[in-house]
């Protein structure tokens, strides 16, 4: 039996999702643990090779979908796992470091890059950015150039005065969006619109 | 007249009348020798045993992934190169094929072969400098002139084929940037021939030198249950003894033609690591023999793919049709279906993973890189606490990670 119909007929609310390449299965956020636990110990997909999360954008209906890749030593197959986060403002999904160890950073990261929120990590503090850094980079609606701000540390901006500036490319890199069929709206352009040739540039 | 010294009174023992050690807090890095770049280890010592370590990371995070999803797929292979900056064109190559597996995109013999040669090229150019690195790291500084000057000649092959000794930027979606010049082949060939010698003369220096194996045997061992729990991924799960390679068991760009055999290390510990190392180099010329044997004529790029590969210079420049797909291709990048691909390469330091999820069009909505050495990183706190300060060097060395790749 296929892994997926496995899984479906053990966890009925799970569904099949819409991949290019390997299997790919939406799981409800509430069934995650135990649905990655079966398919770890009663599938052989024992190898988490990644962890990650997506942003579908500020005005989708579900705004964050998390996404583990897992790996089976025995088999050798790949089996994407998709969860929905139910709040869009506050997202949250169960954590699964109990399973594996090394989800510990990919959460870190997850969190650090989306603000999304694992309960039951042990210890879910930032890990690229630092630790008073307000922002979360990965979300769509932080923009590109990067966010004004004050530097990680006090002393230091007490005693230069520095802060923490938007990037000075002003706008780049040059991109076409997608799907756009117009030559002259796909002409290269910048596409953080906030910088464009239409508004000011910050000093 | 005392004969002993006397501790003062002040000095605290604990109920078995032993004197109470203070704990500190020592801070190795973010511009440490043994760190490899800027990676900061915070490190709780209580003597010289390491009692905690936190690493601190994200000294050379770029965003790579937020730029990504900014740019057409195309303008994103420069910032590859800069993942593993020690085997660009490994990440080039990774890259390209997870772009290309999202449009079901086949590459021709040749195209795959020029990108196997290259990966293993790459792989011992960074095994050469992780393994002269680790030579400092542990006292042996002659290792690093030896693999340097192996490494500088590759540099010259690299050079020759891309234009660049390190930023290579190599690939493009559908191809390579250009095919290999008359001759280059020959000159790889005749490398691995004189490299084979030189390199068990490099590795002879270390392999029963005592000092070495003092600083290496039995020191970070990593179960099999860790490496695999942990995500480890490379030479480092292989070297505890687990025998995943993804050449072999999940073979792209045409691995499966070549004979070559996958070393695993028995203990998991820093001195295994290295052979691994070792042997895999000489399987990487096992490889590079055998492509350059048969190497195919015929294409080398996808020349179906005209909303994905640019057309040839000349062309361009001449006929209308294409300079009109030229334009096309670099104003809105390679045209890509919707759909959500996840590829995974092995690179010299594990498997570097490219997830796209694509809404159509020439810009990524979500592009993740999953790093190898953000993997393996992860087992630090596991795997120095219980060890001495020193030997915190040797396994970070014995890791061989890049921080360029576990920032982003």
């Amino acid at each position: 039996m296929p892994v997926t119909a496995a899984l479906r007929e053990k966890f009925p609310a799970v569904t099949t999702r819409a991949s290019t390449d390997h299997p790919a299965v939406n799981v409800p956020a509430a069934a995650v643990v135990a649905a990655l636990r079966y398919l770890r110990d009663g599938q052989g997909f024992d190898f988490l090779t990644d962890l990650t999360a997506v942003d579908w954008g500020t005005d989708a209906p579900v705004r964050f979908t998390v996404v583990w890749h897992l790996f089976s030593t025995t088999s050798l197959g790949y089996l994407r796992v998709a969860a929905d986060c139910a709040d869009n403002t506050a997202p949250a999904m169960p954590s699964v470091v109990p399973l594996w160890a090394g989800a510990e950073w990919h959460e870190r990261e997850t969190y650090d890059m989306f603000g999304i929120n694992f309960p039951g990590h042990p210890d879910l503090r930032r890990i690229l950015m630092w630790d008073s850094y307000p922002h979360h980079p990965l979300r769509k609606d932080f923009p590109l150039a990067g966010i004004e701000g004050e530097l990680s540390d006090p002393e230091v901006a007490a005693e230069t005065r520095a802060k923490v500036i938007a990037a000075p490319m002003a706008g780049g890199p040059f991109v076409a969006s997608p799907g756009e069929i117009n030559l002259t709206e796909a002409e290269p352009r910048a596409k953080d619109e906030s910088w464009s040739e239409a508004s000011e540039k910050p000093e | 007249m005392p004969t002993e010294y006397n501790f003062p009174d002040t000095a605290a023992k604990n109920a078995a009348g032993e004197f109470e050690t203070e704990k500190m807090s020592l801070s190795m890095g973010p511009s440490h020798p043994s760190t490899h770049g800027v990676l900061r280890l915070q490190l709780e010592i209580d003597g010289e045993l390491v009692t905690k370590c936190d690493p601190v990371l994200g000294y050379l995070h770029r965003g790579d992934e937020k730029i990504a999803e900014n740019m057409t797929y195309n303008q994103f292979v420069p910032y590859t190169d800069r993942l593993d900056y020690l085997a660009p064109l490994a990440n080039n190559v990774a890259y390209a094929i997870a772009v290309e597996r999202l449009a079901k995109l086949e590459m021709p013999p040749r195209c795959q072969a020029i990108r196997v040669i290259v990966c293993e090229m790459a792989r011992i150019s960074a095994h050469l400098l992780g393994l002269g690195a680790y030579g400092i790291d542990v006292g042996a500084w002659s290792i690093f002139l030896y693999t340097f000057t192996e490494r500088e000649k590759l540099y010259k092959l690299f050079e020759e084929l891309t234009g660049a000794r390190f930023t290579t930027s190599y690939t493009r979606i559908g191809g390579v940037a250009r095919d290999v010049p008359v001759g280059w082949t020959e000159k790889v060939d005749a490398f691995c021939d004189q490299f084979l010698p030189i390199l068990d003369e490099i590795l002879s220096l270390l392999t029963r030198n005592k000092i070495f194996m003092d600083r290496t045997v039995d020191v970070g061992v990593i179960s099999k249950a860790d490496a695999i729990g942990y995500g480890l991924t490379g030479p480092n799960l292989r070297g505890s003894g687990v025998p995943l390679d993804l050449r072999k068991d999940k073979p792209y760009s045409g691995y499966e033609q070549y004979e070559f055999d996958v070393p695993v290390g028995a203990t998991g510990d820093c001195y295994d690591r290295y052979l691994v190392r070792g042997e895999e180099m000489k399987q990487s010329v096992r490889i590079l023999k055998q492509a350059i044997a048969k190497f195919p004529g015929g294409d080398w790029y996808a020349k179906d793919a005209k909303k994905i590969f640019a057309p040839p210079k000349d062309k361009v420049l001449t006929s209308m049709e294409e300079l009109i797909q030229n334009f096309m291709l670099v104003t809105e990048g390679p045209q890509m279906p919707p759909g959500e691909v996840y590829f995974e390469a092995e690179n010299p330091k594990g498997a570097l993973g490219v997830f796209i999820v694509s809404k159509g069009g020439g810009v990524p909505w979500r592009m993740k890189i999953r790093a190898p050495s953000f993997c393996n990183l992860s087992i630090l706190p596991k795997v120095c606490v219980g060890t001495l300060v020193s030997d915190v060097v040797s396994i970070l060395g014995s890791l061989d990670f890049v921080m360029g790749e576990a920032d982003r």
